[in-house]
């Protein structure tokens, strides 16, 4: 199978580590990831702060290239640049003469008929090869986490369930892994405007996922996005000191956590980029079931 | 809060043309404070989002220039919490959106505002430069714009170290492209 790939602009640079265990596993899942020739940043949340039209184009060229390209489905596994173009290819498919208002913009001709899918919809369809790829001791308690941009807003993600998600506890437990139930899988991280700007409402909003996830026992939080993860992970000293605790739980990408349960080699997935090491502890006794949820 | 009566109103309040450009009818906000309720930053908020729609609900120039000085408008993180469960499906950030392009164009920004601003500048110069974001790049240009020329410095080379930052950028091909584009729809202000 073949699917048109986006990387984005933080894949190729503080979300390598996403990049690289993304490739690792799609290779093993036997997905060709075809990369959008000469593709461009989506313009994120800054472009439409110039102009609605540039915010527009910039991600209409992308969908424009992989059309020539021969593609009808895109992975973007970043979830703001999913959110992005997914919003520009709903937008364009209901609205022909926009489709080719921003052609012309654009210069080349774009038809509308591109679909963009992030990670957990790509990883849901093989569900049954990732259970076939595993020796199912990855037996983990995780806390799978979603943010905002996989469910939200709705007619833009057009995936799983707003409020509980599923689709990355069903993808972790095919893999062998141990899901928690908790409540902070779809709360805001905190990135925003406030990355940069305001740290230190980022380490209130992504202290209080940490905390929860440990509360839980989960041993890794696993997330499918790297705004996500470089809040959860890179912001920890900030986290742990308003916080006034030392939560060493480690931040993974959803593939980066499959590709260790498939056995691939730590190095590949990029391990040692996360800022928090990557140390799990021995894996659940085999007994032990998903809904043993002792917190409630 | 001044009371206020409807006489007050003016035709082009920010009410009219936030219907007007995002499609967003405020009239439809009956205060139910859900949207507030789940907002992750309605506490550091010196008005939450339910109290913002209010005030614009009176389409009264005092309070719209309260809405457009304060920095709640600011703090919005577009999480999409409240427009999802709104029971009037009001798109709360596509509003607070156009309130701080607003409250740009009329001068009224909060002085907190700077930043965001400054980090949006620095954003764009770097995807019209190059058509993708060299993070180092716009991280070195936010902070001349910005001054905060050693915050992030230990976290900066900790990045380094992993791999995380690439200090040559690696654009687009087709950088006239790109160009022309940004041309076409800004004007080339970027």
């Amino acid at each position: 199978m073949r699917i048109g790939y986006y990387p984005g602009c933080s894949l190729t640079s503080s979300a390598r580590e996403y990049d690289e265990s993304v490739r690792a596993v799609c290779e093993v899942l036997d997905l060709t990831l075809v990369e959008i020739p000469d593709w461009n940043c989506c313009g994120a949340s800054s472009a439409h702060v110039a102009s609605e039209e540039l915010a527009l184009s910039l991600r209409a060229r992308n969908l424009a290239l992989a059309e020539a390209a021969g593609l009808d489905e895109i992975l973007a596994p970043c979830a703001a640049c999913f959110s992005r173009l997914a919003s520009a290819s709903v937008e364009l498919a209901d609205n022909p003469q926009k489709c080719q208002a921003v052609s012309e913009v654009v210069g080349m001709p774009y038809s509308g008929g591109v679909k963009v899918l992030n990670m957990l919809a790509v990883l849901e369809r093989f569900k049954d090869e990732i259970a076939a790829k595993t020796d199912q001791s990855f037996r983990h308690k995780v806390a799978c986490y979603y943010g905002c941009l996989l469910v939200r807003p709705t007619k833009v993600a057009q995936f799983d369930r707003v409020e509980d998600p599923q689709s990355m506890d069903q993808i972790m437990a095919a893999a062998g892994a141990k899901p928690v139930r908790w409540s902070s899988k779809t709360e805001c991280c905190g990135t925003g405007l406030s990355t940069i700007t305001r740290t230190e409402l980022v380490a209130n909003l992504s202290g209080r996922i940490v905390a929860d996830a440990a509360k839980r026992e989960a041993v890794a939080i696993v997330t499918a996005c790297p705004m996500c993860q470089t809040n959860l992970d890179m912001r920890r000293p900030e986290i742990n000191q308003k916080l006034q605790e030392e939560h060493r739980i480690p931040v993974l990408y959803v593939t980066q956590a499959l590709g260790l349960a498939m056995g691939i080699d730590p190095q590949r997935l990029g391990l040692h980029r996360n800022m928090v090491p990557v140390e799990l502890p021995e894996p659940e006794p085999e007994v032990v079931t998903t809904d043993d949820d002792d917190e409630d | 809060m001044s009371s206020i009566s409807h006489h007050d109103r003016q035709t082009t309040s920010l009410a009219n043309k936030i219907q007007e450009v995002t499609g967003v009818a405020l009239q439809n906000c009956y205060q139910c404070g859900k949207c507030a309720a789940g907002c992750p930053v309605a506490g550091d908020m010196e008005m939450p989002s339910c109290q913002v729609l209010r005030l614009l609900q009176y389409e009264s120039p005092d309070y719209d220039r309260r809405v457009l000085e304060s920095e709640s408008i600011w703090l919005c993180l577009s999480c999409d919490t409240c427009h999802s469960r709104c029971p009037q499906t009001i798109n709360t950030p596509k509003v607070m959106y156009f309130l701080r392009e607003e409250a740009v164009r009329q001068g009224l920004a909060h002085p907190k505002s700077k930043d965001a601003q400054a980090f949006h500048k620095a954003f764009l110069g770097s995807v019209a430069r190059h058509g993708r974001l060299h993070e180092i790049g716009m991280l070195m240009n936010y902070k001349v714009r910005t001054g905060h020329l050693f915050q992030d410095m230990t976290l900066g080379s900790k990045l380094y170290q992993k791999g995380k930052l690439e200090l040559l950028p690696h654009g687009v091909e087709d950088k006239a492209a790109v160009k022309k584009l940004f041309k076409r729809t800004t004007g080339n202000k970027e």
